[in-house]
């Protein structure tokens, strides 16, 4: 119950300071022979997306006095799959909390850079973050159904953001996001059962239909599987590939496997330096930095 | 002399420590390792064999000396006794025995003087035997622990469970406890109703017990109708709907915006705020209601034209709603930050805002918790005494206009048994009937409370 | 339902989704939703302050009613304590234990006015200082006769009333400054004075308006009586348009009610009657422009200092003032205008405890620098009394400490060894879950029921004394446990297991560890929660009630089992004095009380922080 993402991006800063002396020793004596090797904060970056649907440059994040992510700059490709991999603390959650501005509920956090949506910058003091997130959704690592009914789980959004006109509206809402989650034929019988009942995998995936209930453009994913057990990872890996066809997805992973099944583009954070992005084939087979080298083939992480 | 005795034993429990430890020793020799337990645990243990029966002893004794001796003097006074009532007996008794030991002498004669000096007489004899015995306990108990210290001797078990024995014994006053609340309530309970029928105390819409007797002092049947609870009841249900009322969304709001919105600074200053009002003596509100409230609040009712009683239950159940606050709100603020932080991040990254996400997910889900605080709530506000019994009124009234006088079971109890008292009178004995009930009302409150929170606490471990 | 093609917007394409969130529509709702954030928010500070708010009210009023009672006046009069009069055959104490020293207050007080001759004046003057003063000065010379016996003056305490004056608490006062020369016709008994200006025109004015109120007020009580009285009429009617429909036991009890109704009536109309003539009265003698007009009781006191004496008027107009000397004057000469002065004591004699002579009587001690303002010391001081000026919180005080001294020495090894069974210890079954529901239902038991409790067990089956803070102390000790209990098992449970099994790993055996190891690290969450648990004890009063803590006890108790009476039972037995000086010294025993509980959060508070540990 305890470990919440907000607890997660601290502690993966603090593990991260705790570790920066292992890992710098270890990237250095990586770095040493190689020439191809990008100086810290340079980012090698290939085969850009072809319509860009979220943009980052040159974003910073401190909490309090330290330094979690570093000058980083990615792009987000429309409707594709984004994966963001790296070993713990390297910052890539805490990229993903920037992108829908839940680094704001953590006092003291502050971003620098910009981010856009579209066009817009996120960080814009015009810009409604209720608005943003709304359009922005989220998927937390451990499942977090809301203690109401199923039904309620799913309705909840668009209630908030009065989507649906009448209850026939409202249910119609449910059920197909329901049904694009892969779940509404194994619920559809007890809509109306606590969603705390379901099990871990149908939790997550009742969790993604509630997300993508409020029509959101972009789904963040916070290691969605690392609390479930292989066959439900294997669903919710599948529904992400599906979910492909109607939205962006970013999606933050400690297993670089599921990041190769799922993800088109991956990028490697090391350090809170984003260290390359490029093609999800390309990366894995080809990675032109020795850390994404050392890291894919686990040298360390 | 208890006192003295006591002290003695305490005297030898020291002595007999340094003396059991410096024999054990002494019986190990050079080479302390022989020995099985520390030699500070042979020295617990000829202490304890040396003090603890002499102990019981003393306070048995003690406690059985008085009840003997008053049979003692009865038994010869039998005759002169015969021509007496019981209360006359019990009067006769007290007085002999101030006489003999000092104290308030309502007035002499010599039949007194001469249950004095017996009084006086059984008195040292008992002591003095009392005393020999004591001795004569030490004594045995001391030469039997010494010759049987040894170095094998595992004394160590031995103190160790006398010290669990006292543990245990701790322990079991918390049963003891509530076994003698519940014991003195119902007995004292049940004598009343066997002069008041039940349904008439349960059921009575009339509530005066002052009016219930012809004469001061004199013995005469009670009036049932004098003795119905409903007026209290409803009397204090009433002032603590008041209370609820100013304290169920003050505490609860206080409890929301202190876990949810407010910055560390205001937080720094508004919990200190809450401890200090939490912190206030009953009594101090009490004054407080009696002294500023009240008057306001009927300067005000006739400022707009209205009759207001100055010990109206508004004012009362006002001031005890104050005196909520800050139980409601500490209660409610365990149970809001126990949700766990996902569910709100839940919450937000849906594009919900802040009180979209407290109204809908959080109290929600903390709704068994915060009825659980207000259950509390409402079971402190039925036993708090001091503030209605300074803020409201005497007469049971039966109403439900704030603006009148009503009362409620803790004033009438502290009505009842404050000032001169016969402890065989209906009035007397209701006090004890209205504390049954509070008991068992407070009590099934408490239970229900804890239940609903206990269930909570399971849904989040 | 299941119409997957037939797909609302919420699940569209990114494209139509574009809009959804962005849309005026939902701009607008968002704008509502703002709103009710706003809202919300807002309850929740408003929340907040309220608490505030009321704490501030609280503390504000009674700070603001006790700081007066810090303070006391004494007056110092002529004492005449010589040896020859006191004990002339110089025999000691036996002697001295029985000189009259009422007699020797009373003529040190007449000595300073000796223009007081008639046997009630003398009585209003001797009301001026505490009726303890006699006490006072017996105890001073039997303490120490050699420095007291020859004193010629002695300081004694003013009367409660007399010490509210001097605080300025007793009524507004007004001076008029004077213009004309005034001539008083005589110095003595009932004189005039007539001023060559119109120098009482303000004043008589002043009562005009003042009679003008009493007029409005007397209407306003007329009119709510005119209303009872139609009420009363209509009910009469109803009652009599409804009996013919009801049966007989009814009916009975409907004629009853309209008897008691038209007896009511008829007492309404005689006082109508009364306050109608009264009205008319008053409004004649408000609107009657520059009459004479007779100063009652009722009516604002206009005292008139000249030549070294003092006139109370009994009537007034603008240019003279006809009234009762009340300190002669010396001569009948003029006095030209400024020179002599009028005085305005607003709040009429009738609605105040001191009355113009008093009044009067203490200008002149202060005028003669005899009075002076000292430290409360009585308050600290001195038990219980039925005088306010003579009252003391130190039998209370001292009461509460015994009544503490047995909670603590009873509750905390109980309440520790309690913990450390439960917790190290206790097996899991019934035994002990039986105690651990006690212990939580006890812990939310009403204070009051322990004090049945204690009456029931202690008093009656025991027989232990009464009033004793002995008794006092068991009852709270019962009550406290709970909470003693709680926070150390709290404080056991913070302890790592780590520590435990270091020490069981050297080879202690479990209670060793408990008692070396573990107990000491919960030391201070121990003594945190006792602390807490004994300032509740402290401000504790229901229980007390109970057990006869509540007599009135003139006594410093001297030990535990001495009558006495705590801190918060004296506050409730004050509170209920009608005096303000007593509602003033409930205020600072309050504040006394505060204060002894604000010591102790705070010594909890520093304990907590100094030895917080972190595992």
């Amino acid at each position: 119950m305890s470990t919440t993402n907000v607890q997660d991006a601290a502690q993966d800063m603090s593990q991260q300071a705790e570790t920066t002396t292992a890992h710098e020793t270890a990237a250095q004596s990586s770095q040493a022979p190689g020439s191809d090797v990008a100086p810290g904060g340079t980012t090698i970056t290939d085969a850009p997306p072809d319509v860009i649907k979220m943009k980052g440059r040159n974003v910073d994040v401190f909490y309090g006095d330290k330094q979690a992510l570093f000058d980083v700059d990615l792009d987000i490709g429309e409707r594709q799959v984004t994966a963001l991999i790296g070993p713990s603390g390297c910052g890539k959650s805490t990229f993903l909390r920037c992108l829908n501005r839940m680094n704001d509920t953590i006092d003291i956090a502050r971003i620098e850079g910009d981010i856009t949506l579209g066009e817009q910058d996120i960080y814009d003091p015009h810009i409604d973050v209720v608005e943003l997130r709304a359009r922005v959704g989220m998927i937390f690592q451990k499942p977090n159904p809301f203690p109401k009914s199923i039904f309620e789980n799913i309705a909840y959004g668009p209630r908030v953001h009065g989507l649906a006109d009448t209850k026939t509206d409202l249910e119609e809402i449910v059920v197909t996001s329901l049904q694009k989650a892969g779940l509404f034929e194994e619920v559809k019988d007890r809509l109306d059962a606590p969603g705390t009942g379901l099990s871990g995998g149908q939790q997550q995936r009742l969790c993604i239909a509630r997300a993508i209930a409020t029509s959101p453009e972009v789904l963040l994913m916070d290691e969605p599987c690392s609390a479930l057990d292989p066959i439900a990872t294997a669903k919710v890996e599948e529904l992400i590939d599906e979910l492909r066809e109607n939205f962006t997805v970013v999606i933050v992973t400690h297993s670089m496997q599921q990041a190769a099944r799922v993800s088109q583009r991956t990028a490697f954070f090391h350090l809170g330096i984003l260290v390359e992005v490029g093609a999800t084939d390309q990366i894995f087979t080809n990675p032109r930095d020795t850390r994404t080298r050392d890291y894919i083939t686990g040298r360390f992480g | 002399m208890f006192w003295l005795l006591f002290l003695a034993l305490l005297l030898v429990f020291a002595a007999s420590l340094y003396i059991g430890a410096q024999r054990s020793r002494q019986v190990a020799g050079p080479n302390t390792h022989v020995l099985h337990s520390r030699p500070s645990y042979h020295g617990g243990y000829l202490a304890i064999m040396a003090t603890v029966p002499a102990l019981g002893l003393l306070i048995i004794w003690s406690i059985a000396q008085g009840p003997i001796i008053d049979g003692m003097v009865v038994g010869q006074f039998s005759d002169e006794f015969e021509a007496l009532s019981l209360p006359a007996r019990e009067a006769f008794l007290r007085d002999a025995r101030a006489i003999a030991f000092g104290g308030i002498v309502s007035f002499t004669d010599e039949l007194k003087e001469a249950a004095a000096q017996i009084y006086q007489n059984l008195y040292r004899i008992s002591t003095i035997a009392m005393t020999v015995l004591m001795a004569l306990f030490v004594v045995v108990g001391f030469r039997r622990g010494y010759s049987s210290i040894e170095p094998k001797r595992r004394t160590r078990h031995f103190v160790e469970r006398a010290v669990m024995i006292v543990l245990i014994a701790c322990s079991v006053v918390a049963i003891f406890t509530t076994v003698g609340i519940v014991l003195s309530l119902i007995f004292e309970s049940i004598r009343f109703f066997t002069m008041i029928p039940i349904h008439n105390f349960l059921f009575g819409l009339h509530w005066s017990p002052q009016s219930a007797f012809a004469g001061a002092g004199e013995v005469v049947d009670a009036n049932p109708e004098v003795f119905g609870a409903i007026p209290l009841i409803a009397g204090t249900l009433f002032i603590t709907f008041i209370a609820m009322l100013v304290a169920g969304p003050v505490g609860l709001f206080a409890a929301i915006y202190l876990s949810d919105y407010a910055s560390n600074t205001v937080r720094a200053v508004a919990k200190p705020v809450l401890e200090v009002l939490a912190g206030v003596p009953t009594v101090v509100y009490g004054f407080f209601a009696a002294l500023t409230v009240a008057p306001f609040i009927r300067n005000s009712g006739e400022g707009l034209g209205l009759d207001v009683s100055s010990e109206s239950a508004l004012a009362a159940g006002l001031v005890m709603g104050i005196m909520i606050i800050p139980f409601v709100s500490s209660l409610s603020d365990d149970v809001i930050s126990a949700v766990p932080q996902s569910l709100r991040d839940g919450s937000l990254a849906l594009g919900s805002t802040k009180s979209e996400t407290i109204r809908r997910v959080v109290l929600p889900a903390a709704l068994p918790g915060i009825v659980s605080a207000m259950i509390l709530a409402i079971s402190r506000a039925i036993g708090e005494t001091m503030i209605v019994v300074m803020a409201a009124g005497l007469a049971a009234n039966l109403t439900i206009n704030p603006l009148e006088a009503v009362t409620t079971v803790t004033v009438q109890i502290v009505t009842l048994l404050v000032g001169d008292q016969e402890f065989d009178s209906a009035k007397t004995l209701a006090a004890f009937a209205l504390g049954l009930l509070l008991f068992c009302v407070t009590l099934t409150l408490n239970f229900i409370a804890l239940r609903v929170v206990q269930k909570y606490r399971e849904q989040y471990d | 339902m299941t119409d997957v093609a037939a797909s609302p917007p919420a699940a569209g394409a990114p494209s139509q989704g574009q809009g959804l969130h962005t849309s005026d529509a939902a701009r607008k709702r968002l704008k509502a939703r703002y709103a009710s954030e706003a809202r919300f928010k807002f309850f929740g500070i408003a929340a907040v302050l309220t608490a505030a708010f009321f704490l501030v009210l609280l503390l504000s009023t009674i700070v603001g009613q006790a700081i007066p009672a810090f303070n006391q006046h004494y007056v110092t009069i002529p004492v005449d304590l010589s040896q020859e009069s006191l004990d002339p055959n110089n025999e000691g104490e036996a002697v001295l234990r029985r000189v009259d020293y009422d007699a020797v207050v009373r003529n040190g007080l007449r000595s300073l006015f000796p223009y007081v001759e008639s046997r009630g004046d003398r009585r209003t003057l001797g009301g001026l200082v505490s009726s303890g003063s006699a006490v006072r000065i017996r105890q001073e010379v039997l303490d120490d006769p050699d420095a007291t016996i020859g004193q010629t003056s002695f300081a004694v305490p003013l009367d409660d009333v007399a010490d509210l004056y001097f605080k300025g608490q007793v009524s507004e006062e007004r001076f008029v400054e004077t213009t004309g020369e005034a001539s008083p016709t005589g110095t003595e008994g009932t004189i005039q004075i007539l001023s060559t200006a119109n120098d009482f025109r303000d004043l008589l004015a002043d009562v005009k308006d003042f009679l003008g109120e009493q007029a409005d007020e007397v209407e306003r009580e007329l009119a709510s009586r005119e209303r009872s009285l139609e009420r009363a009429e209509i009910d009469i009617v109803s009652y009599r348009d409804r009996m013919p429909e009801e049966g007989s036991d009814r009916r009975e009890f409907f004629e009853d009610q309209v008897q008691i109704l038209e007896r009511g009536i008829n007492g309404l109309n005689a006082n109508i009657r009364d306050l109608t003539a009264e009205l008319a009265d008053l409004r004649a003698r408000s609107t009657a422009a520059g009459a004479d007009e007779v100063l009652t009781t009722e009516l604002p006191s206009i005292l008139v200092e000249i030549n070294g004496g003092v006139v109370k008027a009994s009537s007034i107009n603008a240019t003279a003032v006809e009234g009762e000397v009340i300190v002669p004057l010396t001569t009948t000469a003029a006095a030209s205008g400024g020179d002599w002065s009028i005085r305005e004591v607003v709040l009429p004699e009738r609605n105040r405890k001191l009355d113009d002579r008093s009044l009067i009587y203490l200008d002149q001690l202060a005028a003669d620098e005899r009075v002076e303002r000292q430290f409360n010391m009585i308050f600290f001081s001195s038990g219980a009394s039925r005088e306010a000026e003579l009252a003391g919180i130190w039998g209370a005080v001292v009461g509460s400490f015994f009544t503490m001294v047995v909670t603590l020495s009873l509750a905390f090894p109980l309440g520790v060894a309690a913990a450390i069974y439960l917790e190290e210890f206790a097996p899991k079954n019934r035994l002990t879950q039986l105690i651990e529901v006690n212990i939580n239902n006890l812990a939310a038991v009403p204070s009051i029921v322990f004090g049945l409790l204690g009456l029931a067990v202690f008093l009656n089956t025991f027989g232990l004394p009464r009033s004793a803070p002995l008794v006092g102390g068991m009852v709270l000790a019962l009550m406290t446990l709970p909470t003693i209990i709680i926070a150390s098992r709290a404080a056991l449970r913070a302890v790592p297991p780590s520590i435990r099994e270091g020490a069981l790993g050297v080879g202690a055996s479990k209670l060793q560890t408990v008692l070396h190891h573990v107990l000491p690290l919960a030391m201070p969450g121990i003594l945190t929660g006792t602390i807490i648990g004994m300032a509740q004890a402290l401000g504790e009063t229901a229980p007390l009630l109970m057990i006869g803590m509540v007599a009135f006890i003139v006594d410093i108790p001297a030990t535990p089992v001495d009558p006495s009476t705590v801190l918060p039972v004296q506050i409730f037995m004050w509170a209920d004095f009608p005096e303000v000086l007593f509602r003033q010294k409930t205020s600072a025993a309050i504040l006394v009380l505060l204060a002894f509980l604000v010591t102790m959060n705070a010594l909890a508070v520093i304990l907590r922080k100094r030895f917080e540990r972190r595992w």
